[in-house]
């Protein structure tokens, strides 16, 4: 980047000029070479992780006092949005690592020949059996409709239950967002060939589809639905920062899906060894604990100090998930008994 | 107006329009050149139809319900009528998502209305559904419309008025004579690009729209890029937008007739305002708008109200950078839009029209994945946010400026071109002593649309965000994407505030110039 705005022989002289009047050279100068020197990592991923309510900072800070470089965490939108820069990237991206595709993208994502693979085999704490050659997890959760248990005093047990009854929820459209996506994993996941019944019965609780995640539960917020589709970790979110105790997620008997997030090298990276590093740093400590109160989901291995409080609060029996390959044959067939279902 | 033949001085005019044109299609190439071959499913089509219906409803109820409240602006004095008038750029200025908020807390669920039905005892009415979308984009676009059409009732020339007056003209005639021939110069225009606007609307339509059924064009171009990462259709579906939007612009170039009232001294004076029933129905229709208006922005005020205390850090700086881009995007517009508004009223350029609408009708995610195809062979793209940011906000509210300042551009030509010619008033001069002067006030309401638009530049370059250059709408997301709601809310209240008050500032200041 700095060899970009100054050229060579400009920035050999100011070197050299350096070295002979260091005290003289302002802090400004310094720190602008040392920035010149050092190895730059860039981290392509979702808007929130980087913000400043997101993970972002604080796993920047941690990394870059071990690696000797500079960690840089580029936002590319949504998680929705990421997987489609990297393809529009190509071989010439800049970015060495992806981080915040799920499993509803990793086989797409594969299939682009874009990533290299890790190489590690970490023992992590999913409730499930996970392993990708190119992927790695670093947090997850499980989808479930959250409420206000003072409005709704006993939630629906079953997506049966919730199509019977006549609690209205907002959803978000699978064709824009990956909770979206994950609700119709969700209920393929769960009942297969009675998929498109199940919606069929849910079409009347729907109040409307949001474009994203933050509108569905802004809506939620003020009211416009008693249910929300989120995760089971959205009500820790209020206790631990609002100390509002009031949002419960629902658990359904048939289990809950899983949304898996991972990271994964770019094949064309030219920092292959600072790409391991950092997801081999993304295991530890001090990037997983930072997981649970940025981006409110569970860490891919449980930090020494433990969860904060609330995590434990809504954990359902069973937990399901489609392989990335299932998932991905899964979606054109699950969007097209959706709209159906929905479009009357 | 005959076709007039090329002059030099035409050049820098169709040069930009040239530019802008090259601007919405080169992207969309570099979009469909990626791909191999468009089909489009009955899906797609589908998403055309209902894409094509709620944004024809919208242009004809937002422009016909317009008529009404712009004459009785126009014929009335009531103590805060300027105050009106100032708030009629409002809605238009609220980012999607707060417009959807503040709507709901009226119309939703929850809302006031239906709060109301349910204490004496009626049954709630819903809001999602295509007559949600209608009525969204109606408190969205219903206060530009009036406001464009209450500019073509201040400009027929008072000496016009007089003579109506003079002559005993009853208020049925005085509509067929004056007030007629100035809403077919308008009316199309205002349709068109109302039209447009919602025919690439997104959050608010799949927000109200209730579901799958209502999936426009630019929802499929998101799955087509995000999902499905097939570039060919989703520039096949941009095309086809395209397509419509130049549709509608020809209409209204077909349809606009010049009124042709002639040149005034420029005397303030407003038409009678009738007595009786007719003072009725003007009373009836300010109320009526005001009480539409207010209601869901004050719910936004209040939203927003209990998170401006601790507003989180970053907002400060990100509301200085989106500061600096609207204005300079607003400088640059108002600048472009002028010099094809005045080309456009020397002579019948379809193609500066065409260079002036289309721009409203691309895909916004077409047009920020198609320029970041483009510069990414010469540049990291994250280096050139700033200025991609300001160049997609010039295109994308040049249209707005461009209507606003054409019919008073075609009365100016018409009416002093040929003394000014004769004079050869040209260049600067011209500029400095006839056009700035006569055009100021909508020059000023142009450029306070434009400012306020480029406020809100979420979407079309989210490709571009590099770390920490992020802008206010950016923030505003990201708030309300970590749980922060009440944060979000104030951050959007700001954002709205600074919005309101850039247009404000540009809007009264053309307005003291041109009195």
């Amino acid at each position: 980047m700095h060899g970009f705005l100054h050229p060579r022989p400009f920035r050999r002289n100011m070197e050299k000029d350096m070295q002979r009047h260091l005290l003289a050279a302002g802090l400004l100068t310094i720190a602008n070479a040392a920035l010149a020197e050092t190895p730059v990592l860039t981290v392509l991923t979702y808007d929130s992780f980087t913000s400043d309510w997101g993970p972002g900072p604080a796993i920047e800070k941690a990394f870059e006092a071990t690696c000797g470089c500079d960690l840089r965490l580029v936002p590319a939108g949504d998680g929705a949005a990421l997987l489609a820069r990297v393809q529009l990237e190509g071989a010439g991206s800049e970015a060495d690592v992806v981080l915040g595709l799920d499993t509803s993208l990793t086989a797409a994502a594969a299939a682009t020949g874009l990533f290299a693979p890790h190489g590690l085999t970490p023992a992590t704490d999913l409730p499930v059996d996970f392993a990708d050659p190119l992927f790695l997890p670093y947090d997850w959760g499980w989808f479930a409709f959250v409420h206000d248990r003072t409005r709704v005093p006993e939630p629906p047990t079953s997506f049966a239950a919730l199509a019977a009854s006549d609690l209205k929820i907002v959803i978000q459209d699978p064709r824009s967002s990956t909770p979206g996506l994950g609700l119709l994993m969700w209920v393929k996941a769960a009942h297969g060939d009675r998929a498109a019944e199940i919606w069929t019965g849910l079409a009347d609780n729907v109040v409307t589809v949001t474009p994203g995640w933050s509108e569905a539960y802004g809506l939620f917020l003020e009211g416009e639905a008693d249910m929300v589709l989120s995760y089971t970790t959205s009500p820790a979110y209020h206790l631990i920062a609002e100390g509002d105790d009031s949002k419960a997620a629902a658990l359904f008997e048939e289990g809950h899906y899983m949304q898996i997030e991972v990271a994964g090298k770019l094949a064309a990276t030219d920092q292959p060894e600072l790409a391991d590093r950092f997801l081999a740093f993304m295991l530890t400590d001090a990037f997983q604990s930072a997981i649970p109160r940025t981006n409110w989901m569970y860490p891919a291995v449980t930090p020494a100090a433990g969860l904060p409080e609330g995590f434990d609060a809504f954990r359902p029996a069973t937990s399901l998930l489609l392989t990335p390959a299932e998932a991905q044959a899964a979606r054109d067939p699950a969007l097209a008994e959706w709209q159906a279902a929905l479009a009357r | 107006m005959s076709r007039a033949r090329f002059r030099r001085r035409d050049l820098p005019a169709l040069l930009l329009a040239g530019l802008l044109l090259a601007l919405v299609l080169a992207p969309l190439l570099a979009v469909g050149w990626r791909g191999a071959g468009v089909s489009f499913g009955p899906a797609d089509w589908a998403a055309v139809r209902f894409s094509a219906t709620q944004a024809l409803l919208s242009s004809l109820f937002s422009t016909l319900l317009a008529i009404p409240v712009a004459r009785a602006l126009a014929r009335r004095r009531f103590p805060g009528r300027t105050a009106l008038i100032a708030l009629m750029g409002a809605p238009f200025l609220l980012p999607a998502v707060v417009a959807v908020l503040g709507l709901l807390a009226v119309f939703g669920r929850a809302g006031i209305l239906n709060q109301t039905l349910i204490a004496l005892g009626l049954p709630p009415v819903s809001i999602y559904g295509l007559h949600g979308v209608v009525l969204a984009h109606v408190f969205l676009n219903l206060p530009l419309a009036t406001r464009m059409i209450l500019q073509g009732w201040q400009s027929i020339p008072a000496e016009r008025i007089r003579l109506a007056q003079s002559l005993g003209f009853t208020p049925r005639e005085t509509f067929r004579h004056l007030e007629a021939p100035m809403l077919r110069e308008v009316l199309p225009g205002v349709a068109l690009i109302v039209l447009v606007i919602c025919l690439t609307s997104f959050a608010v339509v799949l927000t109200l729209g209730g579901g799958p059924a209502a999936t426009t064009i630019e929802l499929a171009i998101y799955q087509a890029v995000r999902f499905e990462f097939d570039l060919s259709r989703a520039a096949g579906l941009a095309g086809v937008q395209l397509a419509l939007g130049g549709l509608a612009a020809l209409a209204a170039w077909v349809l606009a007739r010049p009124a042709g009232f002639g040149a005034g001294l420029d005397r303030a004076l407003r038409l009678e305002a009738p007595p009786g029933w007719r003072h009725g129905l003007d009373v009836l229709a300010l109320s009526l708008t005001a009480l539409f208006l207010v209601l869901p922005l004050f719910a936004v005020v209040l939203r927003g109200l209990p998170g401006l205390a601790d507003l989180p850090a970053p907002v400060l700086p990100a509301a200085a950078r989106s500061v600096s881009v609207a204005l300079a995007s607003a400088l640059l517009a108002t600048t472009a839009a002028l010099s094809l508004a005045l080309l456009a009223a020397r002579r019948q350029s379809l193609w500066a029209e065409a260079a002036a609408t289309l721009p409203l009708a691309t895909s916004g995610l077409v047009l920020g994945t198609g320029l970041f195809l483009l510069i990414q062979p010469f540049a990291p793209p994250m280096v050139l946010a700033l200025p991609v940011t300001v160049l997609v906000n010039v295109a994308l509210s040049l249209p707005y400026l461009f209507r606003i300042l054409l019919p008073e551009a075609r009365a100016l030509h018409a009416d002093h071109g040929r003394l000014a010619d004769s004079l050869d008033l040209q260049g600067w001069p011209r500029l400095r002593w006839l056009v700035l002067p006569r055009l100021a006030r909508p020059l000023g309401f142009g450029a306070g649309i434009a400012a306020a638009l480029s406020m809100g530049d979420l979407g079309v370059i989210a490709l571009f965000a590099g770390e920490r250059q992020a802008t206010l709408p950016l923030v505003v997301s990201q708030l309300a994407g970590a749980y922060r709601t009440e944060a979000a809310a104030a951050a959007a209240l700001v954002l709205v505030a600074l919005s309101f008050a850039l247009f404000w500032a540009c809007d009264a200041g053309g307005r003291r110039a041109a009195s």
